[in-house]
C-alpha cells in the first residue's frame, strides 16, 4: 500500500528563541521522508492551531525550552479541540521537568521527548502513531 | 606492510589538520624510528579502537603530537609572555598568582526580590561578582503584563519591567563594590540606563562602578534569536552604549561578544572563534564609523566564550582568540593602546552538554569544562548546575557548581603557573590550526560584505545548523558516545528540582499597575516622545533612555517607543 507522506508541523511557541532541537528535528524527519512545515519562531497557540488546520498536518511538534509549557500546551489542546481537530498527535520536546509529565498527557500531549532523545525515535514514535491512528480522507 | 597500516590509520588526520598549515610533516630520524619499530608493530598487532580520532566538534587528532606539527614555530614570536604581545600564555604577566578569575554564576528567577535572596545568598558563599538572567519578556523588551509574556513571567530569569524592579533586586547590594554582569541584548540600553540610575541613587560613582552589559546584537541573530529591531538600528543602539560608556563609565564593559550561544546552538569550536570575532571586527567598524578613535573604547571590549567537553580543543580555541585578537587590532585597526589589543574573556561551561539522564555526571562534565576554561586563562567563569537540563538550578545544585571553582581555584594546583600547557606540541599545534580555521572563515565573512551582510544572507546560521546536524546524527549512531544518554544507560530516580512560583506574574503584573497608577504618566509620555523624536534623527540615545527610565516609563514603554521608529525584526527561517 503507497502511504501516503506524514505532514508535520514543528512549531516554537512562547518568546524563547532558542531554535537548535526544533531545527534538527524538522530536518530528521524530512530525511525521513515526512513532509515537515516549520514555523519559525515565536509563535503563540493561535498561530500554531490555524497553521496546523490550514496545513491539514497529522502531527504537530512544539519544542519547549522556556517553562511556559504548563500555560501554552493546554491553550494549543483547546483551541484544536474547538477547531475539531481531535486526531491531530500533539508532542513536546525540549525542556520539561518530569514531576509536568503526567498532567500533560492527560490534556492530550501524545509523547513529551527530553534531551537525549534519538531522532530516530521520535522518528519511530510518529510512524507508529500515525499508522495505528488512521485518519479519515 | 607497516607503513601502509600507520598511513591508513592517520589517514583523514594527515588530509585535513597537517595538509592545512605544513603539507608535508618533516619528520625526524627518532619519530621515523619510533614509527616503524615500535608503532607499527604495536599497530598489526592490535589496531586502534577507531579509524579517526576527533574532538567534539569532529576535528580530527593525530596520534602523536611532535616538533614536525610545529615546524615554523617560534616560542617568542608565538608563544611570548604572559601579559606581553600576543597574549597567547594570557593577558596578566601573573595571571592567577596575581588573582583568581571572578566567580560570577548567573542567577536569575521570579521576582526582583527572589533573585535579590539568591544574590546575597551567593555572595555570602564566596561569590565573587553577580550576573543577572532576565525572564524571557524582559529579554524580549515586553513588560510582564503584555499578551505574549503569558506563562514566561519569571520562568528563565527574573522578571524586570522597571526601574522599581531594578531598585530592589539590588537592595543592600552596594553597587561601588560589586561588580555586575547583565545578559541582556536587545534592550541591553534600557536595562542599563536603569542599572545607572539605581548606582546613582546608591550614591556610587560612574567612574568607578564597573561590570559587564552582554548588549551582543550580533549572535542574537546568528544564534539565540532574541531580537527586537533590525540590524541597522540594533548596531546604532550598541554603538550609542559604547559612544556613552567611553565617556561616562570608563570602567564598566559595555558588551561581552559571545561565542557561547553560538557553541549552544550546535557550532563547531572554529564556528564559535571565527564567528565571535568578526562579530568583534564588525563592533570596532561600525564604532570608528561613528567617528571614535579605537582606542577610545576598544579597552572596554570583553568577550564571552563556551567551554564544551573537549578539554584540549577548548584550551587552544582561547589561546587563538587572543592571538587573532591582538593581530586584528593592531594591523587591522592600528590601535595603539596595549589594552585594546588584550582579549579578555568570561567562560560558561556548555549548558547543551548538560544531560537529563543520570544529571550528577553533569558534576563531573562542568569540572573538567571549568579547568579547561581556567588553563586557558579566562577572567571570570560561570559553572552549570548538574540539574540544568531540567530546570533552573536549586540553591543546592548552584552551591555545588561554585565549589567546583572553588576546588579548581584553591585545590587542584593548576593557577600556580602561568599558562601551564604552554610549549606543548599537541596544544600548540591546535592553537595554530584553529586560529588558522577561524582565519578562513572571518575573510569569507569579509568577503560577503561583513557580519550584517552575512547574517542577512543566513551565512553563519546555515553553518552552525549544519554542523549541529551532524553533531546528532554522530550521537544518534553512537559515533560519539555520550555517557548515560547513548551508553552506559541506568535506571534512575528523578532528582529534585526548582519549582517556579505560579504567581510571580500575578505579584509582578500588580506591582506594575500601582506603578502606572503613582507615577507621573505626562511625565513619562513627554519623556518617551522625547526618545521617540531622536530615534528618527541620529543622537545617541542612551541620555534619552536614562531619562525615560528615570521617571518610571516601564521596559515595554521604552521598547516600543523605540518599535515605533525602528520596526521589528523577523528572519527568514531555515531548517
Amino acid at each position: 500500500m503507497p502511504d501516503k507522506k506524514i505532514r508535520v508541523l514543528i512549531a516554537k511557541p512562547g518568546l524563547d528563541g532558542h531554535d537548535r532541537g526544533a531545527k534538527i528535528i524538522a530536518r530528521a524527519l524530512r530525511d525521513a521522508g515526512m513532509e515537515v512545515i516549520y514555523t519559525g519562531l515565536r509563535q503563540t497557540p493561535e498561530m500554531i492551531a490555524s497553521a496546523a488546520a490550514q496545513e491539514d498536518v497529522d502531527v504537530i511538534g512544539l519544542s519547549i525550552l522556556s517553562g511556559a509549557h504548563n500555560t501554552l500546551c493546554p491553550r494549543l489542546m483547546e483551541l484544536l479541540h474547538g477547531k475539531g481537530m481531535n486526531d491531530v498527535t500533539v508532542l513536546i520536546g525540549g525542556i520539561i521537568p518530569e514531576a509536568d509529565i503526567p498532567a500533560l498527557k492527560l490534556g492530550g500531549i501524545a509523547e513529551v521527548f527530553l534531551p537525549g532523545t534519538t531522532t530516530q525515535a521520535i522518528v519511530d514514535f510518529i510512524r507508529h502513531r500515525v499508522s495505528t491512528a488512521p485518519r479519515e480522507a | 606492510m607497516s607503513h601502509k597500516i600507520i598511513e591508513k590509520a592517520g589517514k583523514t588526520t594527515k588530509s585535513r589538520a597537517a595538509a592545512m598549515l605544513h603539507p608535508e610533516r618533516k619528520v625526524s630520524a627518532g619519530e621515523r624510528a619510533w614509527e616503524e619499530n615500535a608503532l607499527a608493530p604495536t599497530l598489526e598487532k592490535s589496531p586502534e579502537r577507531a579509524h579517526e580520532f576527533t574532538t567534539v566538534s569532529s576535528y580530527p587528532i593525530r596520534r602523536l603530537y611532535t616538533p614536525a606539527d610545529l615546524p615554523d614555530w617560534n616560542p617568542e614570536k608565538d608563544l611570548g609572555y604572559p601579559g606581553q604581545p600576543p597574549y597567547t600564555r594570557g593577558i596578566h604577566s601573573t595571571m592567577y598568582r596575581g588573582r583568581l578569575w571572578t566567580m560570577r554564576q548567573f542567577a536569575g528567577f521570579g521576582t526582583a526580590q527572589d533573585t535579590n535572596a539568591r544574590f546575597r545568598y551567593l555572595l555570602a558563599q564566596g561569590q565573587t561578582g553577580l550576573s543577572v538572567a532576565f525572564d524571557l519578556p524582559t529579554l524580549m523588551g515586553y513588560d510582564a503584563d503584555h499578551p505574549l509574556s503569558e506563562g514566561e513571567v519569571g520562568k528563565c530569569g527574573v522578571a524586570i519591567s522597571s526601574l522599581a524592579d531594578m531598585e530592589v533586586l539590588f537592595d543592600q547590594i552596594p553597587l561601588a563594590d560589586v561588580t555586575t554582569s547583565m545578559t541582556i541584548n536587545s534592550p541591553a540600553a534600557v536595562i542599563w540606563a536603569m542599572y545607572l540610575a539605581v548606582a546613582e541613587n546608591q550614591g556610587a560613582d560612574w567612574k568607578k562602578i564597573s561590570g559587564t552589559l552582554q548588549n551582543d546584537i550580533l549572535k542574537e541573530y546568528i544564534a539565540q534569536k532574541e531580537y527586537i529591531y533590525p540590524p541597522e538600528p540594533s548596531m546604532r543602539l550598541v554603538i550609542d552604549t559604547l559612544e556613552f560608556g567611553a565617556k561616562e563609565t570608563p570602567k564598566f564593559n559595555p558588551i561581552s561578544i559571545s561565542g557561547y550561544h553560538i557553541r549552544e546552538a550546535g557550532s563547531t569550536a572554529i564556528q564559535e572563534l571565527a564567528f565571535t570575532l568578526r562579530d568583534g571586527i564588525e563592533y570596532v567598524e561600525w564604532g570608528v564609523r561613528r567617528g571614535m578613535d579605537v582606542d577610545e573604547f576598544a579597552p572596554r571590549l570583553s568577550f564571552f566564550f563556551n567551554a564544551h567537553n573537549d578539554f584540549f580543543e577548548e584550551i587552544a580555541k582561547y589561546r587563538a582568540a587572543r592571538r587573532i585578537w591582538h593581530k586584528t587590532m593592531t594591523k587591522r585597526f592600528g590601535a595603539k593602546n596595549p589594552r585594546s589589543w588584550a582579549l579578555r574573556f568570561h567562560t560558561q561551561t556548555a549548558g547543551c552538554s548538560l544531560t537529563a539522564q543520570q544529571p550528577y555526571n553533569n558534576v563531573v562534565r562542568t569540572a573538567l569544562q571549568a579547568l579547561a576554561a581556567v588553563m586557558g586563562g579566562t577572567q571570570s567563569l560561570h559553572t552549570n548546575s548538574l540539574d540544568e537540563a531540567w530546570a533552573l538550578p536549586t540553591e543546592f545544585a548552584a552551591t555545588l557548581a561554585l565549589r567546583t571553582q572553588q576546588i579548581i581555584a584553591h585545590e587542584s594546583g593548576v593557577t600556580n603557573t602561568a599558562d601551564p600547557l604552554g610549549g606543548s606540541y599537541f596544544v600548540e599545534a591546535l592553537t595554530n590550526e584553529e586560529e588558522h580555521g577561524a582565519w578562513d572563515y572571518i575573510k569569507k565573512i569579509d568577503a560577503l560584505g561583513g557580519m550584517v551582510a552575512a547574517i542577512e544572507r543566513a551565512y553563519p546560521q546555515r553553518e552552525i545548523a549544519e554542523a549541529s546536524y551532524k553533531y546528532q546524527l554522530a550521537v544518534d549512531r553512537k559515533e560519539k558516545i555520550i555517557v548515560g544518554v547513548n551508553d552506559y544507560v541506568a535506571e534512575e530516580k528523578g532528582i529534585d528540582i526548582l519549582q517556579i512560583d505560579e504567581t510571580v506574574a500575578t505579584r509582578q503584573t500588580a506591582q506594575l499597575r500601582k506603578l502606572r497608577a503613582q507615577r507621573s504618566n505626562s511625565e513619562v509620555e513627554r519623556r518617551l516622545a522625547g526618545l521617540r523624536k531622536a530615534a528618527e534623527g541620529k543622537d545617541n540615545l542612551m541620555p534619552f533612555i536614562y531619562d525615560a527610565v528615570k521617571a518610571y516609563a516601564t521596559l515595554g514603554e521604552v521598547c516600543d517607543a523605540m518599535r515605533a521608529v525602528f520596526g521589528i525584526y523577523e528572519e527568514v527561517a531555515i531548517t
